[in-house]
């Protein structure tokens, strides 16, 4: 039910706090509204600090444990900053079955990186994906917002060597 | 992820719809804009041929953005309404002879046939699919849409609608096959003032991506779906529950629940009734676990995504304890046609008490990828290579997976089943929300039923010890027989222990989680054996690691 009491300042000046502000206003600051609102955070921000987490929590009405439950629980959400380029490999069964798995291995015989790792220089985040949905392009990556279908474990090292 | 911003981004910029003449248009160009069209820059192609046609002088035809018109595999997709005819891998300097061609339509046209992928499908719910620009209403309506909600509104009785999908035979798309009538009927029937409908958009399973395309393509079709469903049951709010994955999907969708409000086919005094009715969308964040209804309720109120026991259902006590009606988007995406053309004619489509058509995603080593809506009662072998084309290279045809982590694996011998709730489950799979994934002899069966483990293993939500704990243990003896490092104990274990999950879990994510190994179990078992007993991996996958040499 509706907290009565002050709502908390966010925890700096910087104005990407008033997106996520008002997307949680928009659903009246109660609990319900959490998921909606690391999603907002998540997205103004990149990935969710601590506070972020608590900022979020305290305006809802929802206890820190619990905002650090949810954010844990759902993969979508991370907690770390994430390098300065991304690069998402679907796993999903028709990437599976068409190579995702050997684009994995490449990535870490040249790049040193696994899943949900970032190169030692900071440069780039490798992340999977349960599924794309673009199954018609199998194996597909994502990198940097941009869908390669087809990939070549070669062409794709090379791509990100070069970044 | 990193990608939604500029995903979503580039969908907002405004639709190319050259329509610069009177009247209506000579000729058409529908381009293919949906996710996977648009992942190879379908929308650079329709912004070209508006240009190249206007600067051709073309000024009586229309280039229209649509959804997905299926046939993913051959995208960019372009085809020419008048005439049928397609060109597919469409590259920026193609343009021009698309041009040409629109050029030559003459008014006395005809459809030329596309071949058995388009011929063999029955349409339903994506009648409208590469048809509509899925954000204009105008065009739905123009395509019959709406019309069904109002003639419910209007003429009948919320027990006369639900009476109609009862006699339609329409079963739960997301899966469990579960009639939709009984839900609708129960729900309307449960004590509550305030009552919820809900579409699980929380398409989770690798290899399918039906929803996603529906909403891509025909998002209003959806929000009347569920507008008709909330009439029938009493509801007055609704939420659409929708991966945060699918960033196009969620943007068509935000579009067009903002339309349909302007339009007044959501809120208050929908169709000049006192009927009110309205629908916010609300994102998953990664959990597989929330496609199980009560988990899918308890993200839905802003807290972990973890199954409860049932009963209670859902329809009595579900969105904060009040009665609530959850379809997939299948499911809603059938229901306006069923109300226009008649619960008579739906049941007449499909065989037994699988009635109308099912949407297929058709994934892995098959030429065709893409998506497909079959009667219910066709067989997988017109499905594979009437439709899908055929395997890749000409391979031979191993095994074709159904049902997501829950499904199993159907070998050659059962290629001539016809598709539908009961055979699906009489061959061991299952038939999920509708991913079709084919396999050749590059597939390691062992291997996939590991690869599915993998999956149930990291998406098990925790709350229940036979799955957290588990699908672990069966990854775990899955993954040393896939080093030839398992004994024949180990597999009988792994037998074991899979009967024990299948009976003890709680949800749906682990009740199903073994069914890919017992059917691989079932029609593979030499591959097991060869990894165990002869140490080698028939299909070349898996890496055996070298005996140690006893001293």
């Amino acid at each position: 039910m509706p907290v009565l009491y002050h709502k908390p300042p966010a925890p700096s000046d910087d104005k990407r706090w008033k997106i996520v502000e008002t997307r949680m206003r928009r659903l009246g600051d109660r609990p319900p509204a959490l998921i909606e609102a690391l999603h907002a955070a998540q997205e103004a921000f990149g990935y969710l600090d601590t506070d972020a987490l608590n900022y979020v929590g305290d305006t809802l009405g929802v206890p820190h444990s619990r905002v650090y439950g949810v954010a844990t629980f759902y993969s979508f959400f991370t907690l770390k900053p994430s390098g300065e380029h991304t690069c998402v490999v679907c796993t999903g069964t028709a990437c599976y079955i068409n190579g995702a798995k050997d684009i994995l291995a490449g990535l870490d015989r040249a790049l040193h990186v696994k899943p949900k790792e970032t190169t030692a220089d900071g440069k780039i985040s490798v992340l999977t994906a349960r599924c794309l949905g673009a199954c018609s392009l199998a194996p597909a990556v994502i990198v940097d917002g941009d869908v390669k279908g087809k990939v070549n474990v070669g062409d794709l090292v090379a791509q990100l060597e070069a970044m | 992820m990193s990608e939604m911003p500029a995903a979503a981004r580039a969908i907002r910029r405004r639709v190319i719809t050259e329509e610069v003449h009177e009247g209506p248009a000579r000729a058409t160009a529908y381009v293919c804009e949906a996710a996977s069209c648009m992942s190879a820059q379908s929308h650079e192609i329709t912004v070209r041929l508006g240009e190249r046609a206007a600067v051709a002088g073309l000024s009586d035809v229309m280039v229209k953005r649509v959804g997905c018109l299926g046939l993913c595999a051959a995208g960019p997709l372009v085809e020419i309404a008048e005439t049928g005819q397609l060109f597919d891998h469409v590259r920026p300097d193609d343009v021009e002879g698309i041009v040409k061609a629109l050029k030559k339509v003459k008014p006395t046209d005809t459809r030329v046939s596309q071949g058995p992928f388009f011929e063999k499908q029955v349409r339903v719910a994506t009648e409208n699919m590469g048809r509509v620009d899925p954000e204009s209403l105008e065009d739905y309506v123009a395509r019959g849409g709406y019309e069904a909600l109002h003639t419910a509104l209007s003429e009948m009785t919320s027990a006369e609608v639900r009476d109609q999908i009862t006699r339609s035979g329409l079963r739960g798309r997301g899966g469990a096959g579960f009639p939709t009538g009984l839900k609708w009927t129960t729900v309307a029937k449960a004590q509550g003032t305030q009552k919820y409908v809900i579409c699980n958009a929380d398409e989770g399973d690798p290899g399918a991506f039906m929803d996603r395309s529906v909403l891509e393509s025909d998002p209003y079709r959806v929000l009347e779906g569920m507008a008709i469903a909330a009439f029938a049951v009493h509801a007055t709010e609704g939420y659409v529950y929708c991966r945060a994955e699918y960033p196009l999907a969620v943007a068509r969708l935000r579009t067009a629940i903002r339309m349909a409000q302007r339009a007044g086919w959501l809120g208050t005094g929908i169709a000049d009734t006192s009927f009110a009715f309205d629908i916010q969308v609300r994102l998953g964040a990664g959990a597989f676990v929330c496609g199980e209804e009560t988990a899918l309720i308890a993200s839905v109120e802003g807290r972990r995504g973890t199954p409860r026991p049932r009963p209670p259902y859902p329809a009595m006590q579900g969105l904060w304890d009040c009665p609530t009606l959850i379809n997939n988007v299948e499911t809603f995406a059938n229901v306006p046609t069923i109300l226009r053309k008649g619960p008579e004619w739906y049941a007449g489509i499909g065989v037994g008490k699988s009635t109308g058509t099912k949407v297929f995603a058709l994934a892995g080593r098959i030429v065709n990828t893409g998506l497909v809506e079959v009667p219910m009662g066709m067989t997988l072998r017109e499905v594979v290579y009437d439709i899908g084309g055929g395997i890749v290279d000409g391979r031979p045809f191993k095994a074709v997976q159904t049902g997501g982590p829950s499904g199993g694996c159907i070998p050659a011998e059962h290629l001539d089943m016809p598709l539908s709730y009961e055979s699906l489950i009489e061959v061991g799979s299952f038939m999920g929300s509708g991913g079709l994934i084919v396999m050749d002899d590059t597939s390691c069966m062992v291997d996939v039923a590991k690869y599915f483990q993998d999956f149930c293993r990291d998406e098990s939500c925790g709350k229940c010890v036979p799955c957290r704990v588990g699908t672990t243990q069966m990854w775990m003896i899955l993954d040393q027989i896939t080093r030839g490092k398992a004994t024949l104990d180990d597999l009988a274990q792994l037998e074991r222990l899979a009967r024990m999950i299948q009976k003890m879990s709680l949800c749906g994510l682990g009740q199903g989680a073994p069914n890919p190994i017992f059917s691989t179990l079932r029609y593979f078992r030499d591959e097991y054996l060869a990894h165990i007993v002869d140490r080698v991996c028939p299909a070349g996958v898996c890496t055996i690691e070298p005996a140690e040499v006893m001293a």
